[in-house]
């Protein structure tokens, strides 16, 4: 069975980030890169699904600029067999659509019988690709899913889909389309033997023409981006703790009229 | 028609919507009379009620689009995506907006890639500049704000909920009914089983108007009891950091911040929790944010309006009791 993981390297969630120059990106310069950490769920859910299964191939993909290749490198330190990258400057500017496009048109030319994703890149937060490409695809898709098993087969998938108030289990015949949320799986790290093999495994790189693909105008753009406006200082309130409770609740009901 | 701004209907699957769509279809209703235009509602469900529909109107709705069928039930994206780009193809909206909701978030995703539309999703403002939509979404976990317009119409957007200021109630407002014919794509994934969360008597996470919120201060899962306690006594629900929940002391969908849920209460009380960037990512729209701790130095003071330095051992109780001697007049 092949399986496709598509993951998307992001600053380290602790970065400060700054705007850059032109107002509408970040300033990268001096940021730390890392794997999407709910991509990391899915890599380590197609692992697992390989393994349990004792045959397959596990393929992540990426779509991003040079840099990208370290992200992909230590998907395949942890386990991925080989990796893609989608690299191009028509997608300089890849908001959702034009990444979904992309991201489809590879995942079809592959043609695996899963795609995994993400629930959504830490980085734009939009958590909206996934259910794109299934859309781009005619495939079916669940969005969140907190556990999986594939038939023996290898013609359906179980998952269970995280939506208000619990968890709706699904059968979805495959090919089909899944992103993980936290809880799916504990990610596993690379060992020095996988670092090690990591260097001959194949990173191929794809370019818009492969696909049949040009630059298009994105659907969203950014007109700016913005620093937070400041939170009026705070008020610590002193005391012994009874009073401070009893000033807290007052304040909470009177001043800030929260309650 | 130009001028439509849509809202999707989410419902509690009893035929009737739930409370945020009061602030979805507030901001289209706002947005819709500075364009000239006005606020409709789309609802697709395997069961409505006059009750239901009642209620769309006098939160605004100048029209109920309502598409009745049982293979809307479950969430199915195979079947809502094409129903929802043929109504629009159909109809031309302005503007289509959804919550962020389960079914909402992908229900929303599939309908732009099928138009080839642009999405905000998770959007925290909204505002018509020179004539065209423009979007606040938080980025980089909330550390950063983007503005950010579309191409072309209409503008999908979902909306952050206990964000917008919901419609004030019209009572008597009626919204007439109209029922499309559509084509019905068959289902491709099915329903096995639905696992309720067992139930706490508290509020859904992402509904709540009040957040009570533990960490690793708290020190064991036992422990949580005292936040579930105070929780009760005030409507609250009850969430968790990533430590707490790591721990193995609460489940992952009670997870606060960056990699769990992002909640914007009204009122959000952290006890034990240090207040980690990743932690900030998930609450720091709530409008007030109060936090126990007995380090001064602990970084959730910096976003905090209101603090108490001290162990919330002893702090969570008596505030129980204020709390209580407070709703009680
Ligand atoms: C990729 C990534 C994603 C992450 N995502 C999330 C996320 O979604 N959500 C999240 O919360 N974290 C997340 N984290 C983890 C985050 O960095 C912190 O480790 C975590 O938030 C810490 O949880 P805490 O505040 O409960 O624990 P700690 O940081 O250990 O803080 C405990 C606090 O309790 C206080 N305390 C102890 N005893 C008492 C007492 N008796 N009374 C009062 N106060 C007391 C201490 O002073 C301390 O400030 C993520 C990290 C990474 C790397
Ligand atoms: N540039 C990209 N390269 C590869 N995968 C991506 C990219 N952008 C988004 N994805 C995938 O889509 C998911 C959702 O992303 P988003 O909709 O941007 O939040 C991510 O978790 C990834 O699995």
């Amino acid at each position: 069975m092949k399986i496709l993981v598509m993951i998307k390297q992001v600053p380290d969630t602790a970065t400060q980030v700054k705007i850059g120059p032109d107002g509408k990106a970040i300033d990268t310069a001096g940021i730390t890169w890392i794997v999407s950490p709910y991509d990391e769920y899915a890599l380590e859910e197609g692992l697992r699904i390989k393994e349990k299964r004792g045959q397959g191939e596990v393929v992540a993909v990426a779509l991003g600029p040079d840099r990208v290749k370290e992200a992909l490198r230590s998907c395949l330190a942890m386990g991925a067999d080989r990796a893609i990258h989608l690299n191009d400057p028509a997608w300089e500017r890849a908001d959702t659509l034009m990444t979904a496009r992309a991201l489809a048109a590879a995942i079809k030319q592959e043609a695996p019988a899963l795609a995994l994703f993400g629930r959504q890149a830490i980085d734009d937060d939009m958590g909206a690709v996934g259910a794109a490409v299934a859309e781009l695809l005619g495939w079916p898709c669940a969005s969140w899913i907190m556990e999986e098993s594939v038939d023996e087969a290898g013609k359906a998938i179980r998952v269970g889909r995280q939506v208000e108030g619990g968890l709706e289990l699904f059968d979805l015949p495959l090919p089909a389309v899944v992103s993980a949320q936290k809880g799916l799986n504990e990610p596993r790290y690379p060992t020095l033997k996988g670092i090690m093999g990591a260097k001959k495994k194949e990173i191929k790189d794809v370019k818009a023409a492969d696909l049949g693909l040009t630059a298009e105008a994105p659907a969203l753009s950014v007109i700016k981006l913005e620093t937070l406006p400041p939170r009026p200082p705070g008020r610590i309130i002193q005391g012994e703790a009874a009073d401070a409770a009893k000033e807290l609740v007052r304040a909470l009901r009177e001043d800030a009229k929260a309650i | 028609m130009a001028g439509s701004f849509w809202c999707l209907v989410e419902d509690d699957r009893q035929g009737n919507p739930k409370k945020v769509m009061a602030e979805v279809l507030g901001e289209a209703g706002r947005l819709a009379s500075q364009a000239g235009g006005q606020a409709e509602a789309v609802w697709l469900t395997d069961k409505a009620t006059e009750a239901g529909i009642k209620q769309l109107g006098e939160w605004g709705a100048k029209r109920v689009l309502l598409l009745e069928n049982p293979a809307f039930a479950p969430y199915r994206g195979e079947v809502w995506a094409p129903v929802l780009a043929e109504l629009c193809l159909k109809e031309s909206p302005q503007a289509f907006f959804g919550a962020v909701t389960a079914r909402q978030r992908e229900a929303m995703a599939r309908l732009a890639a099928r138009l080839g539309a642009g999405l905000s999703a998770d959007s925290t403002a909204l505002a018509l500049e020179d004539g065209t939509l423009v979007a606040t979404r938080p980025v980089y976990a909330g550390k950063l704000l983007s503005k950010m317009t579309w191409a072309k119409m209409p503008w999908l957007a979902t909306l952050r909920p206990n964000v917008f200021k919901p419609a004030d109630s019209q009572q008597g407002a009626v919204a007439p009914v109209e029922k499309p014919a559509v084509t019905l794509p068959a289902a491709v994934m099915s329903l096995v089983e639905r696992r309720e969360d067992s139930s706490t008597g508290l509020p859904e996470l992402a509904e709540a108007e009040i957040i009570v919120s533990g960490g690793r201060g708290l020190k064991g899962p036992e422990n949580f009891a005292i936040l579930e306690s105070l929780a009760k006594a005030i409507g609250a629900a009850v969430g968790a950091s990533r430590a707490a929940v790591d721990a193995g002391w609460r489940p992952h969908r009670f997870q606060i911040g960056q990699t769990g849920r992002t909640v914007s209460p009204k009122l959000y009380l952290g006890f034990g929790i240090s207040g980690a960037i990743q932690h900030l990512a998930g609450m720091r729209t709530s409008k007030v944010i109060c936090a126990i701790n007995k380090d001064p130095e602990a970084p959730i003071f910096k976003i905090a309006d209101y603090g108490i330095v001290g162990d919330l051992f002893e702090v969570a109780p008596l505030l129980e009791q204020e709390f209580k001697k407070l709703l009680e007049k």
